[in-house]
């Protein structure tokens, strides 16, 4: 190999999916994607139709990027990347209007604007358009899922105590006074600041913990 | 996977390879029809699903606004009045209509008005029915609001609110506390007060504006 070629040797591995769930998610570590992690996670639907369309999208993206690697020049590689992202991102929105319009409804704006999630734009950009097809696509799908699962961590606290509920169905008694504020959005700053902030003293207890030993 | 790149796709800025103008001209025309294609074929897969919806939506509310129809004709908006056939060359997506209710001995209920103004966070749009004749509200039905949770969304939920609006006469008087029988008035719900406002501001805009209108058109007698 020469020092020009861009593809790492290295075969597809357990590594690529797992990477995105937890060592490197993309939401806790890369701090990607916060727009939608912020703004629709006020009801658990919600967040988890906006993981899957963004997983949808990630995977159908970063197929395609692995897959013609070789036929988009270095020179346009980021306008063919949107226009990539943009005609899944089309597809995801029409699709979700027809089977769930109601979810469709409740996202809004935020299905048009995955868009312009930097996580799709960032493993296109850093990750499937050096790889092959097959670790192209089991980094997005961890990716996917890692965003995914902290989405439905994200929504299902909020929901919970900003409206007493669980997908809809209510889980304490009339008694129950709902914490508004959780699904407004300063809620959503709380509870991505509360989660990073336990992840930070995790961190910090397991580096303390280390050296004392 | 160690072919060789023969495109040269560099990281690096040290020798960037150039590709010839033409070849990215035709790289991107290539990709836009190709996406383009792709689109307007999803597009026109999943249209008449989410048409249906739409439809179902609007007939949803129309029964609940003029209280179980047996049938309703829609009516469009043209220069001299309300018309049951769509003006010529008007786009049936875009014409403004109201539906026209009738019972079950075929005698008009009302009509059902759809009407949207700027509430507290985005437009509020709400299907209203209203007998012309009397200027009595028949029912309300808040369609699409971003209205702050808990607090203004409560104009679609809070019951007290909503069971107000059946038997109602406009125009509509917001007030803090009813007071007396006088049915014009709709008390406001606390905390909310902007949106419930909104509510009271867009029944009695769109009644102005269309019960003359309906009135002339039930004048002229349904067919």
């Amino acid at each position: 190999m020469t020092s020009t070629a861009p593809a790492p040797p290295a075969p597809a591995s357990l590594e690529d999916l797992t990477r995105g769930l937890w060592r490197e998610n993309p939401v806790l570590v890369q701090m990607l994607g916060l727009c939608p992690t912020l703004a629709v996670t006020n009801a658990v639907a919600n967040g988890i139709a906006m993981g899957l369309a963004t997983t949808f999208v990630l995977l159908g993206s970063s197929l395609m990027v692995a897959s013609l690697r070789r036929f988009i020049p270095n020179e346009v590689r980021i306008t063919s990347y949107v226009l990539i992202i943009a005609t899944f991102v089309t597809i995801a929105d029409f699709v979700l209007e027809a089977l769930v319009p109601g979810i469709h409804k409740q996202l809004g704006a935020f299905i048009a604007l995955i868009v312009v999630n930097c996580i799709i734009l960032g493993r296109a950009e850093a990750f499937a358009s050096r790889v092959t097809v097959r670790r192209a696509a089991l980094d997005a799908i961890g990716m996917g899922a890692g965003f995914t699962a902290i989405l439905l961590l994200m929504s299902a606290t909020r929901e919970v105590l900003g409206s007493g509920a669980l997908l809809g169905h209510p889980l304490f008694g009339p008694g129950f006074e709902p914490w508004v504020i959780m699904v407004l959005p300063p809620g959503g700053f709380l509870t991505l600041g509360i989660l990073l902030l336990l992840l930070a003293w995790r961190a910090k207890r397991r580096s303390l913990g280390g050296r004392s030993r | 996977m160690t072919e060789s790149h023969p495109h040269g796709m560099t990281v690096g800025a040290a020798s960037p390879a150039r590709t010839p103008s033409g070849r990215l001209l035709v790289t991107l025309g290539l990709a836009g029809a190709l996406a383009g294609g792709l689109i307007v074929s999803v597009y026109q897969a999943t249209l008449p699903r989410i048409e249906a919806h739409r439809a179902a939506l609007v007939e949803a509310a129309v029964r609940e606004v003029l209280k179980n129809p047996t049938r309703w004709d829609t009516l469009y908006l043209e220069p001299n009045g309300l018309t049951r056939k769509l003006p010529a060359g008007a786009d049936p997506a875009r014409a403004e209509r109201v539906f026209w209710g009738y019972d079950g001995r075929d005698r008009p209920v009302g009509a059902a008005i759809v009407a949207g103004q700027p509430g507290f966070a985005d437009v509020v749009t709400l299907m209203f029915g209203l007998d012309p004749a009397s200027g009595t509200v028949l029912g309300m039905k808040v369609l699409g609001s971003k209205e702050t949770p808990g607090l203004g969304d409560r104009i679609e939920r809070d019951t007290a609110f909503t069971s107000q609006f059946p038997g109602a006469l406009t125009p509509l008087l917001g007030v803090k506390t009813r007071v007396g029988r006088d049915p014009s008035q709709v008390a406001v719900i606390t905390g909310a007060t902007i949106s419930s406002r909104t509510v009271i501001r867009i029944i009695n805009q769109a009644t102005a504006r269309w019960r003359p209108l309906l009135q002339r058109y039930g004048e002229r007698g349904s067919p």
